[in-house]
């Protein structure tokens, strides 16, 4: 804190004052609650030593968690991008009744407890449930209580992050481009895939981004509808919780630590990949 | 995607887009909700209001109330020193600051209530001496606060954000120059001009910390009618077959989701700009 202060004092004359003060604030906040404790899930696990977080984490049990929580994640955050994709055209390009319920509902996701879309997922995609029981009686599928049950639920919190931000850049685009490519005698799938897609690319990036980041972490929504059989549709989150309940504090740090970790070349990745694109526009 | 009139799209292909799009709204969208007050009102409203009139079921509301009542003004005051700092100043490490206040929205919400365990738990690091002080921080009201202001850390820095970037520094300046302090400009000029970017990330800050499972459920230690907050209480309840009563007291929760979406909607048009996507 004393650093925080030292570093806020003005060194010079500052066109608008009262900086120092804010900036104590800002940082004794940010310190307090974020970094703190993010050093603690940086530093606890290395009470086990190297080769301990090696074996906790290298668990049968937490190698399938994280793979089910990564792949689920992934795929949901791929299912969201034609989804949010369709859904922020419609309410950018569509006029019909109804457009500004469907603008509303698309934050849904974000507004609605996860706890709440938890349980009523199950509900409608359980054995017996609206969907649930149709698609069992026609095809056979199951998806509450496997795997798919995860997905579905990582589909549904991470769907506004596609629409959300692909909407923007749709309305900015507007036709004209478009417009000016078919003047010079392009087809439709040719608007579409040299004017329209790439202009989003960036956007859709982000979206997936995003849409991914949440779902990797993701409690609520998944627990219920999950069945949460070890090895099997257990997420990585889930057993942070199950070891911190056997007061595995080290073992349950390991598991966030490595969560953290190995999304962050995922979401890097992503991000390179836009400036790459934006440069490449520029 | 599809392009307006200029290169007129078959009009069976508009319609049939937009119909996919009412389609997958309704089912991913509607459909969830519906089922919330469906199954609420299965066996009645009487059922439906007892569950919500039982003790255990204020005791949660009361607790959620209060957790929010904390941690809600707390993030505010923090957010809106953060953005001022960002928007009206020049400082190394601006955008470092900025990424940092982020940071939380791509943390799990059950590392976000791991880390205070860490911190306060048992075996946390301070744990063990506070409890000799007679001072419980997880299991207990302090804990609840702490992973909820995590959670909702980013909300009301990154609504005002945008607009305090956007709107500049010279009326900040001009203040200045007639003699105004830091806090009078702060609170004259630009507190008024991002008073309704301001609201709408107060009230998502708040729809998130009543709304909170993840982070709270980990720190909470589930101890009926005391640190057992709604959408805890909705797990005991779904945990223990009482469908009908889990499924009311998620109507309430939901009911807050959907009046916090309006009340977004009206700040929009008030102001005629996006908020921006908040998760």
């Amino acid at each position: 804190m004393s650093a925080a202060l030292a570093l806020a004092a003005p060194r010079r004359v500052r066109a608008i004052p009262g900086f120092g003060l804010a900036f104590g604030i800002t940082l004794a906040w940010l310190s307090v609650i974020v970094l703190v404790p993010l050093a603690a899930l940086a530093i606890r696990p290395w009470e086990l030593g190297p080769l301990g977080v090696w074996d906790s984490l290298t668990e049968p049990r937490v190698l399938a968690s994280l793979r089910l929580s990564f792949g689920a994640a992934l795929l949901a955050a791929a299912i969201d991008l034609p989804l949010g994709l369709l859904l922020a055209w419609a309410i950018v390009r569509l006029r019909f009744p109804g457009r500004a319920l469907l603008d509303a509902a698309i934050d849904l996701p974000f507004a609605l407890p996860t706890a709440v879309a938890g349980i009523a997922l199950t509900a409608i995609l359980a054995p017996n449930g609206w969907l649930g029981a149709p698609l069992a009686a026609a095809f056979g599928w199951k998806v509450a209580f496997t795997p798919w049950g995860v997905v579905a639920a990582l589909v549904f919190v991470g769907l506004p992050f596609v629409t959300r931000t692909v909407e923007p850049v749709l309305r900015d685009l507007g036709a004209e481009a478009e417009e000016a490519a078919a003047t010079l005698g392009a087809t439709r799938p040719q608007v579409l895939a040299r004017v329209v897609l790439p202009a989003l690319l960036p956007a859709l990036l982000s979206g997936f981004g995003l849409a991914f980041a949440r779902a990797v972490g993701e409690y609520g929504s998944v627990i219920f509808i999950a069945g949460n059989m070890p090895m099997v549709s257990e997420i990585a989150p889930l057993l942070i919780v199950v070891r911190l309940e056997q007061f595995d504090y080290a073992g349950a740090a390991a598991i966030g630590l490595a969560m953290l970790l190995l999304s962050f070349p995922v979401l890097l990745a992503l991000n390179l990949w836009q400036r790459a694109l934006r440069r490449g526009r520029a | 995607m599809t392009p307006r009139p200029a290169i007129d799209p078959p009009r069976w292909l508009h319609l049939a887009l937009g119909g996919l799009a009412l389609l997958v709204g309704l089912l991913l969208l509607g459909l969830p909700l519906a089922a919330v007050f469906t199954e609420a009102l299965r066996r009645g409203w009487e059922v439906a209001s007892a569950a919500i009139a039982e003790p255990d079921t204020l005791a949660a509301i009361r607790l959620t109330l209060l957790v929010a009542a904390i941690a809600v003004p707390l993030n505010t005051i923090g957010g809106l020193a953060a953005a001022w700092c960002i928007a009206k100043h020049e400082f190394p490490g601006r955008r470092l600051l900025t990424a940092l206040i982020e940071l939380p929205f791509s943390v799990s919400p059950v590392i976000a209530g791991l880390v205070f365990v860490l911190i306060f738990g048992m075996q946390g690091w301070l744990g063990p001496s506070l409890r000799e002080h007679g001072i419980q921080v997880v299991f207990a009201l302090p804990g609840l606060v702490l992973a909820t202001l995590f959670v909702t850390f980013p909300f009301v820095a990154r609504t005002v954000l945008p607009l305090m970037q956007e709107q500049g520094r010279a009326e900040e300046e001009a203040a200045a120059t007639l003699g105004a302090t830091g806090w009078q400009s702060f609170r004259r000029v630009t507190l008024p001009n991002v008073k309704w970017a301001l609201l709408s990330g107060v009230l998502l800050c708040n729809a998130r910390a009543m709304g909170e499972f993840g982070a709270v459920s980990v720190v909470s230690g589930h101890i009926r009618g005391q640190t057992n907050t709604m959408p805890l209480h909705v797990e005991i309840l779904y945990n223990e077959y009482q469908f009908a009563a889990a499924f009311a007291v998620a109507a309430l929760l939901a009911l807050l989701g959907l009046v916090t979406l309006a009340a977004k909607a009206v700040l929009q048009r008030l102001t005629g700009r996006a908020t921006g996507p908040a998760p």
